[in-house]
Formats: C-alpha cells, sequence, structure tokens
C-alpha cells in the first residue's frame, strides 16, 4: 500500500479569459520514506498538483476530478474541516519563498509553538517548549535561538525555520515547492543534505519540486517531468536520467550545463508551452517536439512502462513496438 | 601583448556602516564590500566572476560602470583612468559600457513601449539622430535580439512579452549603443531552463559579431564554466582565485574554490563524488578575520592543525601551474 497515490488528478483555474487547464490527469504515487522530484518549466502544473493533496488551491481553483489516496484515504472527499486535522499533522507543506514570510515581530520559538499548539490544544506550554527545542537542533539551529527574531536569521537559517515548523506536527508527508531557489550554492547544499538526512532519519516522505534537474538528481529517488498540466515521464531517479525516453525530458537534461560533460555549448527548446486556455488535441509538447509524427498533432499519447516503474507518455515508444 | 580593455588595479570599495552611532573624533564603522581587487580582461574575453552573495561581486560592477565611487583603486577602461572622469567625459566612456540586469520583469519601464526604451539612450547620447534614423536603428537592434518582426514588436510594452522576450529587449537595449564591454548580472537566473540557453547563445553571437567583452557575473559555477574563458573568483570582497575556466573548475587549488566546485549539483545521478560542505555562512564584511580571511570556514587549515601564518598573514594572489592561474592561500601544495 502507497501512502500516497494521486490518481487521475485534473485542475483547472477559474480566469477572465475562460478556464485554464492547469493540471490534467496526472497520477503518480508514493512510498512511504521516499522523496518524489517533480521538474518542470513554471506554468507547467507543479505546484498546483501538490498544492491539490492537502487542498490547499485558491478560490479560483477547482478540482475537476481524480483520486488523491492519502493511507487509502480519498482526500478529495473530506470536509474542510478533515482537512485542518490533515494538515500539519500529517501532510505539511514547505511554500516557496515562506521564509520570507516569518513575523517579524515575534519570535522564532513562539512561531513554531503556535504551529503546535493550535494543532494540539492538549500539549503543555513546557511540552511545546522542549519540542521547538528539538526541533531546531534537528535542522542545525542550536536550540537558544528560538528566543531570537527573524531579521537576525540569514536566509539559508530562516529557510530552516521553515523545515522545522513543517516538521512541527510529526507528518507523514512534507512537500517542498523550490526550498532552495534564491539560496547561495552553499547554502543550498546544506540545506539539501538536511533534508536527505531528515527523510532518512524520520522515515519521511518528501514531495519536492524544483525547475532544477540536477536539484532532484542529487535528493530524490523518484522523479516526475511536467509538461503544459500533463506527466510526461516519470521513474526511478537512476533510470529516468540516465535513460531519458521522452522528447521533452531529453531537451531538458541537455539544457543543463554539466561540468563533467564536454564543455560544448548546451542547447535550449525553442519555442513556448500552448495556451492552456484551449489545449491543443494532440500531445501538448508537438510544438516544440524535435522529433514528432503526424499523429501527435491529432492524437494525445498514452502512457507506457518502458522498465518496471518507468513511465513514458509519448506515440514515439509505441511506434519503436511495431 | 595587446593591452586589456578593462584592467582593475587594487580596487577597494567601503560604505560607512548605515545608522551607526559616530563619536565626534571617530570614523564610522566602514563596510569592506571590495576589498583591494586586481584584475584584467582582455578584448572580446568573457570573464565570469563567481562567488556567494555579499562577496562584492555587484558592487565591483557598479565601481566599474561607474555607479558607485571606489574609495581607493584604480580602474582603467581603454586606458582612460575613470575614476578621474567627471560629467560629459564619463558619460562618453559610458556609451562603451552597458549593463543587463538580472529581473527582467523588474529592469523594463512597464509605461514605456519597447520602441521608446530603446530609442530613449539614443535621444540621450545622440540628440541630433532622426527620428527615421532612430527607428532603423531600433529595428536593426531588435532584430539582431531575435525579437521578429521588429516594427510589430517595437510597439508593445513589457507586460506584453514573456521573460525570455523581455531579457532579449535588453539585450537589444544594451547594444543600441553599439558598447565594447557589456557587464551582466545574473541574466538568466530568472529565466526557465528551456529559454536560458538561447539567451546565452544571443549572447555568444553577439560577442563574435560585434567582438564585445563580457563581465559575467553568476552564483553558478557549473554555467560560468561553460559560458566563459576565464573565472575569478571572489570571497569576502577579496579575489581568492582566478584562472582559466578549466582550470578553476577542474583544477581549483584554493579550499573555498574546492568547495564550491564539489557541491556543484549535478543533472546525473550517482556521481560518486567528495562533497565538502563548508559550515555556516559568509560571515559580516564589518568584521574581517585578521590573516586570511576565509579561515573560520576553512577546511584544510583545520585539516593542517590551524597553522599559525593563516592566522597572522592575508594570502597574496601567487602564480600556480601555468601564468594563467593565480590563488590567494598559504597551503596550495600539500592535502
Amino acid at each position: 500500500m502507497s501512502l500516497l497515490e494521486v490518481q487521475d488528478l485534473a485542475v483547472e483555474f477559474k480566469s477572465r479569459a475562460g478556464y485554464v487547464h492547469a493540471v490534467d490527469g496526472v497520477s503518480f504515487h508514493l512510498e512511504k520514506g521516499e522523496v518524489l522530484g517533480i521538474a518542470g518549466e513554471s506554468g507547467c502544473g507543479k505546484t498546483t498538483t501538490v498544492l491539490a493533496i492537502p487542498k490547499l488551491l485558491p478560490q479560483n481553483a477547482r478540482i475537476l476530478g481524480g483520486k488523491i489516496l492519502f493511507n487509502e484515504d480519498n482526500l478529495l472527499t473530506k470536509t474542510e474541516q478533515d482537512m485542518e486535522k490533515v494538515r500539519w499533522r500529517q501532510i505539511s507543506v514547505v511554500f516557496q519563498g515562506a521564509m520570507n514570510a516569518l513575523n517579524p515581530v515575534k519570535t522564532i520559538g513562539w512561531q513554531i509553538g503556535e504551529a503546535i499548539s493550535h494543532h494540539e490544544p492538549d500539549v503543555s506550554q513546557g511540552e511545546v517548549h522542549r519540542r521547538v527545542s528539538e526541533l531546531l537542533e534537528m535542522v542545525g539551529i542550536a536550540a537558544v535561538r528560538s528566543r531570537n527574531y527573524p531579521h537576525e536569521f540569514s536566509g539559508g537559517m530562516r529557510q530552516r525555520v521553515m523545515i522545522a515548523m513543517a516538521l512541527a506536527c510529526q507528518p507523514q508527508l512534507v512537500i517542498a515547492d523550490e526550498p532552495v531557489t534564491a539560496l547561495d550554492v552553499m547554502v543550498q547544499a546544506q540545506i539539501l543534505n538536511l533534508l536527505k538526512g531528515l527523510s532518512h532519519r524520520l522515515n519521511l516522505s518528501m514531495i519536492l519540486i524544483s525547475h532544477d534537474l540536477s536539484v532532484i538528481a542529487e535528493t530524490c529517488q523518484k522523479v516526475a517531468i511536467m509538461y503544459a498540466g500533463k506527466l510526461v515521464e516519470q521513474g526511478t531517479v537512476e533510470h529516468l536520467f540516465n535513460n531519458p525516453a521522452h522528447p521533452y525530458t531529453q531537451r531538458l537534461l541537455k539544457a543543463f550545463p554539466n561540468i563533467y560533460g564536454s564543455k560544448e555549448f548546451v542547447s535550449g527548446i525553442p519555442g513556448y508551452p500552448p495556451d492552456l486556455l484551449n489545449p491543443p488535441p494532440g500531445c501538448r509538447f508537438f510544438d516544440r517536439c524535435h522529433v514528432r509524427i503526424k499523429r501527435c498533432q491529432t492524437e494525445a499519447p498514452d502512457d507506457y512502462e518502458i522498465e518496471p516503474n518507468h513511465h513514458v507518455v509519448c506515440h514515439l515508444i509505441s511506434e519503436k513496438n511495431r | 601583448m595587446n593591452t586589456p580593455l578593462v584592467k582593475i588595479e587594487n580596487l577597494q570599495v567601503l560604505f560607512p556602516m548605515r545608522g551607526s552611532l559616530v563619536l565626534p573624533g571617530h570614523l564610522p564603522k566602514m563596510v569592506h564590500a571590495v576589498d583591494g581587487v586586481s584584475f584584467e580582461i582582455q578584448r572580446g574575453e568573457i570573464l565570469a566572476m563567481v562567488g556567494e552573495s555579499g562577496c562584492g561581486k555587484t558592487t565591483i560592477a557598479r565601481a566599474l560602470l561607474g555607479l558607485v565611487k571606489p574609495s581607493s583603486g584604480k580602474i582603467f577602461f581603454n586606458e582612460h583612468d575613470i575614476t578621474l572622469l567627471k560629467g560629459s567625459s564619463l558619460r562618453r566612456l559610458r556609451r562603451q559600457m552597458q549593463m543587463i540586469f538580472q529581473d527582467p520583469y523588474e529592469s523594463l519601464d512597464p509605461r514605456q513601449s519597447i520602441f521608446e526604451l530603446l530609442a530613449e539612450p539614443l535621444k540621450i547620447h545622440e540628440p541630433d539622430s532622426s527620428q527615421g534614423d532612430r527607428q532603423t536603428r531600433v529595428y536593426t537592434a531588435l532584430e539582431s535580439a531575435g525579437l521578429h518582426p521588429a516594427n510589430e514588436i517595437s510597439s508593445r510594452y513589457p507586460h506584453h512579452l514573456s521573460g525570455g522576450q523581455r531579457q532579449r529587449v535588453a539585450i537589444a537595449a544594451a547594444m543600441i549603443l553599439e558598447p565594447e564591454f557589456i557587464v551582466t548580472d545574473e541574466p538568466v537566473s530568472m529565466l526557465d531552463v528551456s529559454i536560458r540557453a538561447e539567451i546565452l547563445k544571443l549572447m555568444l553571437d553577439l560577442r563574435d559579431i560585434k567582438n564585445l567583452t563580457y563581465l559575467f557575473i553568476t552564483h553558478d559555477l557549473s554555467l560560468a564554466w561553460m559560458i566563459s574563458d576565464r573565472i575569478v573568483v571572489l570571497y569576502l570582497g577579496k579575489v581568492v582565485e582566478i584562472g582559466l575556466a578549466q582550470e578553476v573548475i577542474h583544477q581549483a587549488l584554493h579550499p573555498y574554490t574546492r568547495a564550491l566546485v564539489s557541491v556543484i549539483p549535478l543533472p546525473q545521478p550517482a556521481v560518486l563524488r567528495q562533497q565538502i560542505v563548508l559550515e555556516g555562512e559568509t560571515p559580516s564584511p564589518l568584521d574581517i578575520p585578521q590573516g586570511c580571511r576565509f579561515l573560520p570556514r576553512c577546511w584544510k587549515w583545520r585539516k593542517l592543525n590551524c597553522p599559525s601564518i593563516c592566522k597572522e598573514t592575508d594570502p597574496t594572489l601567487q602564480v600556480y601551474g601555468s601564468e594563467s592561474h593565480k590563488v590567494a592561500c598559504h597551503f596550495v601544495d600539500g592535502g
């Protein structure tokens, strides 16, 4: 049994121009203790997909269909009241740029403590205190600094505080949206090592969103690549990075300079993703694909499992097997 | 040997600390943003400047463009010391050097059409140019930045354009006065990976066509390695290592550079390598330690049982191996 199973999730946003089909038929699953990376360009629906799990989508979003099974419980049928018991205690989120959203006039300790006492009102003040110290030590901050205010911390330290806060109610799943974007290289390495270590030590499942495939290669066991609201390829990091099968993944991987590869110039992917107000009927990557065939324009491709647990959504896979 | 296009000699930029109480007869506390930096940029070269935030990268760039006054040191551009220039002579020189900023969402005036945006520098620097002349120049600049059709693009406003297109406009704007030297501050870090490569390619193509020289500021070492001829590594306002891109990345000698290179995330799993993760973050440039400023975070110093020379003497840049490769460390050999 998987800890989390997302089946055929579809989300749309209402906008002035019409309905934007931000996420369309996304399925994946996550086992206990596993770290899944979701990668893709801005606007591909990666944040929308993961924020649908704890049902934290903005007002103008609507979940059209699918199932989100968390411990075999469908979260989509739960009421808002029930969801409040799930959030923080079972699923917590480190939002993108949240380290800049700490309350500047409250101490770090107070802010982490608030998360605990709000969600677990029976816990005594002394116990809250003890847990805050423990959480800070866990993310590599001396417990005495719980009395400090956010401005006394650097960006990397504030991100550690956010991670401590996400762990406050001992969740089973932590979702981290671009946790190292805008941090320096060295601090980035520190935070990624911290997340890896925590997942290992606490047997914690994590979903990590990043536009940077190298960050995912370093941190995750599984990876899912999204393009224009669809999941185009997923598999173990080892399989997918060594043997990328979808043309988009292949091009995306080539767009990263690799200091141990040859110094030839990386190539981009000319063109732009399609307009999700009126998504094209065929493959969404059609316009930018370098190996497209005729049926890609009209027929949406199916999902093929090319190796155990390595899925690719592309017509070329079936063409090859003909 | 040709004279370098840009030459910085012992550049120092100090900022008085904001809000500090200054007693009569005392000097205010100073932030040593740039603390004795020297390097040269040859014509047609791309020099990448790397380092963590707060290492002085941006301040050096601003000093180069005459946007901040150096406290001491010299900056030569085409053999003119720009720290001595003022007024119209500075303005004349400035059109030779342009800057491309990090964030194309903020660097373009939202209330100017693309045409107005690109024509403005022409109006300032060439007030006698005719409207028709300006139009031709704007269209050529847009076309050479890969924005087609130019007449349609030039009537649009920044909010009509995507991030990649905006950065192309910023490049076109930097090119319109036909400068010799361009400073770019993280020009692709706000863009999607698939767009990045094209913008970089455009910058390289323009260098070849117009014989440009770039100072390329970035915190991304793999990007620096790919795009530049040489790399200079800064730490707390000082150069710790400088050399050919190949040397700095693959034969790094300074303990700081070696740590930085070891933590570059690779788009390739299961590559076994020893990561050197430094503890903590760059200390404040307010109280720079005596001796080597990297010492508090230096892994090598501890490995060598804390030699006292590192505490006492600030190491100077010395040549190691090849003539192009310089390092500021007392213990380059051994360990």
